[in-house]
């Protein structure tokens, strides 16, 4: 799969947050088998005291598991801190793609797609390849691609809600809509079969965090998502048969015995 | 000359950013820096000059989702 001239062959992208341990985190990346992982900027600390600091640590152990990264505007709520962070991210990571988050609601974590639009704009013209976090919505999808988004990434829900695909019909709309262009549903997703009806619909990758983070076992759960994520697009490929509302006998009828 | 980074006052002899960072010990950690709001590139530091109440933000990778 092309995603900006760059070809992933894993359909999963794993956030890097909220592991119990930095070992954790390395072992459901690998057991993942994820090619791009997505990380974050933060303040640093001194280094005046001596020691490594927080971030230091943290870029060498995301260097050693050979992965590309796409980092992050979390928490941004305005145009100018999101167009501010990607700039100090693609110095710091040494990438121009970025996941662009504008957060328009604090509670549910709603992407402001007005500002997204916006900062989409600034940023694609600046020459960043942009990943936008964004609703579900048809026109604003559009306003995205025309701003010179070349991927776009609908939530299923809400950021760490492990809600799932909260509206299926929309995504399929969408989906429908663009058949050339990369999606990716990034947030929402709880359980590895809501990854897979996600690639059963026909989506491109899916983008998780906390489901594998948060599980009790993270590798096994990191392992169990690649593997529905890959039975996803297979069974996507292979054709699924159409829903009838009657029943039709599997076992022919004909021949059968009158006892 | 007193200045802001990350949200804490601090008290720096430094008149340039690149001065800044290393006197507070950042010289050789992988950063971005911004100055009240506007990123300011590795290759610009030097020739930043602070001013009194100068908010420096000095960012570093973590993790993300």
């Amino acid at each position: 799969m092309l995603f900006y001239d760059t070809e992933l062959r894993s359909r999963l992208m794993l956030g890097t947050a909220q592991y119990p341990s930095p070992d954790v985190l390395a072992e459901a990346v690998r057991a993942s088998g994820t090619e791009l992982v997505t990380v974050s900027l933060r303040r640093e600390g001194s280094s005046a005291q001596g020691g490594v600091t927080a971030g230091q640590s943290f870029w060498s152990l995301i260097r050693g598991l050979g992965v590309r990264v796409l980092p992050n505007t979390a928490g941004c709520h305005s145009v100018r801190e999101a167009v501010t962070t990607a700039q100090m991210a693609r110095e710091v990571f040494g990438t121009d793609w970025i996941k662009l988050e504008v957060i328009g609601e604090s509670d549910t974590l709603t992407p402001d797609v007005f500002g997204l639009v916006e900062a989409a704009r600034i940023l694609t013209e600046d020459g960043f390849r942009v990943f936008p976090y964004t609703t579900e919505d048809l026109v604003v999808a559009e306003r995205l691609l025309r701003a010179g988004c070349e991927v776009l990434m609908p939530w299923g829900a809400p950021i760490g809600s492990g809600r799932g695909l909260n509206n299926p019909w929309a995504l399929r709309a969408l989906r429908a809509h663009f058949p050339e262009v990369p999606l990716v549903v990034d947030a929402g997703i709880g359980l590895p079969s809501q990854a897979a009806a996600a690639m059963e619909m026909g989506y491109d990758a899916i983008l998780l965090n906390s489901a594998v983070a948060q599980a009790g076992d993270p590798v096994a759960m990191a392992r169990a998502f690649r593997l529905a994520i890959e039975a996803g697009q297979a069974a996507r490929l292979a054709d699924p048969m159409e829903p009838r509302e009657m029943a039709s006998p599997s076992t022919p009828v004909l021949g059968r015995a009158f006892v | 000359m007193r200045i802001r980074v990350n949200g804490e006052d601090r008290d720096v002899v430094a008149a340039t950013l690149e001065a800044a960072l290393t006197e507070l010990g950042y010289g050789s950690l992988r950063v971005a820096t911004a100055v009240d709001g506007d990123f300011v590139p590795a290759a610009r530091r030097a020739a930043l000059a602070l001013a009194e109440g100068s908010a420096v933000e000095i960012l570093a990778p973590m993790q993300g989702g």
